[in-house]
């Protein structure tokens, strides 16, 4: 009789019935949320809260009332000594500031802002812009050109960027968006691969230290014990995974209707377009994320997250079979994770960048990094066969790492208070079952 | 029951079994005995097969050992282990289930063995809240409940107070008379001559010695008995050196014993004839060696041949 089910059952629901496994499962959304509704919150604030004083003195005489008051700025006279002013302005908790206008402005166009704490950023932009227009306006005028006409010449080029697909068909690409949603997958992953192999180790070496191994390994074939905890602890994680979506779409939808009216979404969402990303060039942020094909990156997600979670589990679970306690595991998950962490960091810079280089496509198929280089390509649009043909690999990689960490794992169970070496392992591996 | 032969198993720097051969008969209680790293644990792997020999066979019931006898023996490993965090009862039914029985099986068996060792109330708690005696009887539970043919426990009575031993002992010997076959690793060996009928002695990965604990017995026996008796009054002993020879002479209260050996030839008859007319008897023993004698004497004998 096959007894794998009986053990993935085990596996599965002794920790889906734990605790700490509930509340990582409805805190985790929860804390994206609050992170989604904080920043939203003040983003928003920040708007509301940038108005501030500014004092002139003008020793060119004739820019300060040219300097129009605004709603975040007000622009006032001084009119007292620069000293004094300087004094009252280290009393002001607001923001305050005292901008000075040199004699030579016009041909130096340097000036000084000072203020009373950290100077604001988007104050001394403002000031900024305001300085500048006075300058351009000058210069119009001194170059005998009509200021008026040129304001209204409108330069503003927006550039579709489309990209060829297979058959031919130009289609809209917004390479932001695969940008944001490349780096949010190879984070995912990383955690996730991370944090579930870890689980299988920590599970082993529970077993090994517990010695119920023993006993087990009396009734069924280590290997299947070995397969049993891997498959229970991956059905674990995507367990974990969909109610994850489930409840962060419900949660989201649930938050933005309650929280934010509607007008008020869209017009801080034009904002966030505006200034965040340029390039979109007034594209709806929304019709940006529907160009990019959800269902594909689903199903490679969890296609790669479960190839990639079984070849690195099942190099967990031979560490955890050759050591005694986690502190010691250290030094063997250390250089097996390196593929994992070099392609993580590498997803960041050479692989979002330049999606279907050398690098980046290698990297996708190797099947130690392809879980996550491949996820960071697919938002870009990587032709089906590469996909399949990456999967096969990964598929054919972790039949070898489960065989590896199988003849290993059979061995190291049995032996307590042996400190393992590299050569050990090898030693391990080579004996006759 | 089992027929081991000619196993041999080798571990990359030491030799742990070195062509060790053994019969344990269907229906005995079988000691397995040997100093600690002699290879014992080795051999109850190998009989489990949780390892595989390097060379050798193991017939179980006739034919060769294969993965579908698991189903049929029971092992209580020295070192124990169960899953702390997890449910006495669930843990129970876990490792039945490993063991092939079905789940309704599984619990029938289950409160059955509760119900007689009296463990019911423990169902719902975990491990981790028992003590380390209650542990051990959850253990021997687990190991037992599929009612396997052939039950190897490896230092069984470990960590058990007396009152829990016996009650063991008990359910071992219950379990023997209705034909389980039981292989009993130990190296404490007065508990050797009140269980077993059949011992075989591992030390340093040769097997050393087998046979019934009676035979091997009285093989070991050297025709030394203490006599202890009351002199008669006026008549001085006689020794006749072709008989016996006295080892030993002490006066114990208001008696005298003597220990005696006699050569092959000599029965006891022909000794008491002898000293009968001289003094009155008053008890009569033979020695018979411990197993525990027995033991350290082929242990010891065998590490003096290793040094020279």
């Amino acid at each position: 009789m096959n007894k794998i089910p009986l053990i993935i059952q085990r596996e599965y629901f002794s920790r889906v019935k734990k605790k700490s496994f509930l509340l990582t499962t409805f805190l985790v959304p929860l804390f994206f949320i609050g992170m989604y509704v904080g920043v939203f919150y003040l983003t928003k604030k920040s708007f509301e809260d940038s108005h501030a004083v500014v004092h002139i003195i003008d020793q060119e005489g004739s820019v300060a009332p040219l300097l129009k008051s605004n709603k975040n700025l007000t622009y006032t006279n001084s009119n007292v000594e620069l000293q004094q002013q300087i004094a009252e302005l280290k009393e002001q908790k607001d923001n305050t500031n005292l901008l000075i206008i040199p004699e030579d402005f016009y041909t130096t166009r340097q000036v000084e802002l000072l203020s009373a704490g950290k100077p604001n950023i988007t104050t001394q932009n403002e000031v900024k812009d305001h300085l500048k227009e006075i300058v351009r306006s000058a210069e119009y005028l001194r170059l005998g050109l009509d200021g008026e006409n040129i304001k209204k010449i409108n330069d503003n080029v927006s550039i579709a960027a489309k990209e060829l697909s297979e058959d031919g068909d130009a289609k809209e690409s917004h390479t932001e968006v695969a940008m944001g949603i490349a780096m949010a997958l190879s984070v995912l992953v990383y955690l996730s691969l991370f944090l579930y192999g870890a689980q299988v180790m920590r599970g082993i070496i529970e077993e090994k230290t517990s010695r119920i191994v023993e006993v087990i390994i009396s009734s069924v074939k280590p290997f299947q014990l070995m397969m049993g905890k891997i498959i229970g602890i991956g059905l674990v994680g995507l367990t974990q995974f969909l109610l994850w979506l489930v409840l962060t779409f419900a949660l989201t939808s649930a938050a933005t209707t309650l929280i934010f009216d509607q007008q008020d979404l869209a017009s801080e969402a034009m904002a966030q377009n505006k200034s965040a990303m340029p390039a979109a060039g007034g594209l709806d942020f929304l019709q940006a994320l529907q160009s990019v094909n959800f269902t594909e990156l689903l199903l490679c997600f969890f296609a790669f997250f479960i190839g990639g979670y079984f070849l690195y589990s099942a190099l967990f679970a031979a560490v955890g079979s050759a050591v005694d306690s986690e502190t010691e595991a250290t030094q063997f998950t250390m250089p097996i994770t390196m593929p994992l962490l070099l392609t993580y960091i590498l997803s960041f810079g050479v692989l979002v960048n330049d999606p279907n280089g050398s690098i980046a496509t290698w990297l996708s198929f190797i099947p130690f990094t392809s879980p996550i280089a491949m996820l960071v390509r697919v938002p870009f649009g990587v032709p089906t066969w590469q996909i399949i043909l990456s999967l096969c690999i990964l598929i054919a990689g972790f039949l070898c790492t489960t065989w590896v960490a199988g003849r290993i794992y059979r061995t190291g169970i049995l032996m307590y208070g042996k400190k393992a070496s590299f050569k050990e392992l090898v030693k391990w591996f080579k004996y006759k079952s | 029951m089992l027929e081991i032969k000619n196993i041999v198993k080798q571990y990359s720097n030491h030799r742990a079994l070195n062509d060790v051969s053994i019969h344990v008969p269907k229906g005995s209680i079988f000691g397995l005995l040997g100093p600690n790293g002699a290879g014992k644990t080795s051999l109850i792997r190998i009989i489990n097969q949780i390892t595989a020999p390097d060379s050798g066979e193991i017939l179980f019931d006739g034919e060769p050992l294969k993965p579908k006898h698991i189903e049929r023996i029971g092992y209580l490993p020295e070192e124990r282990g169960l899953y702390k965090k997890m449910k006495i009862g669930e843990q129970m039914l876990y490792l039945a289930q490993l063991k092939g029985l079905r789940k309704s099986d599984a619990m029938r068996k289950i409160t059955f063995w509760f119900e007689k060792l009296e463990m019911q109330s423990w169902w719902d708690k975990k491990v981790e809240d028992l003590s380390k005696g209650m542990q051990q009887k959850v253990q021997f539970v687990a190991t037992v409940l599929h009612e396997p043919d052939l039950i190897i426990l490896d230092e069984p009575f470990s960590g058990f107070d007396p009152v829990n031993a016996q009650i063991i002992q008990r359910e071992i010997l219950e379990l023997n008379q209705k034909g389980a076959t039981i292989i009993y690793s130990t190296h404490r060996m007065e508990s050797v001559e009140e269980l077993c009928d059949y011992i075989a002695l591992i030390n340093k990965s040769h097997k050393i010695l087998d046979g019934s604990v009676n035979d091997i017995k009285h093989s070991y026996k050297n025709q030394t008995y203490i006599i202890s008796y009351k002199p008669k009054a006026e008549v001085a002993l006689q020794y006749n050196e072709d008989l016996f020879h006295v080892v030993e002479q002490t006066t114990v209260h208001d008696a005298q014993e003597m220990t005696i050996r006699t050569d092959n030839r000599t029965s006891l008859n022909e000794l008491l004839l002898f000293l009968i007319p001289q003094i009155d008897i008053l008890q009569v023993r033979e020695i018979v060696p411990s197993m525990h004698e027995i033991f350290i004497d082929k242990v010891t004998q065998n590490a003096n041949q290793t040094l020279s």
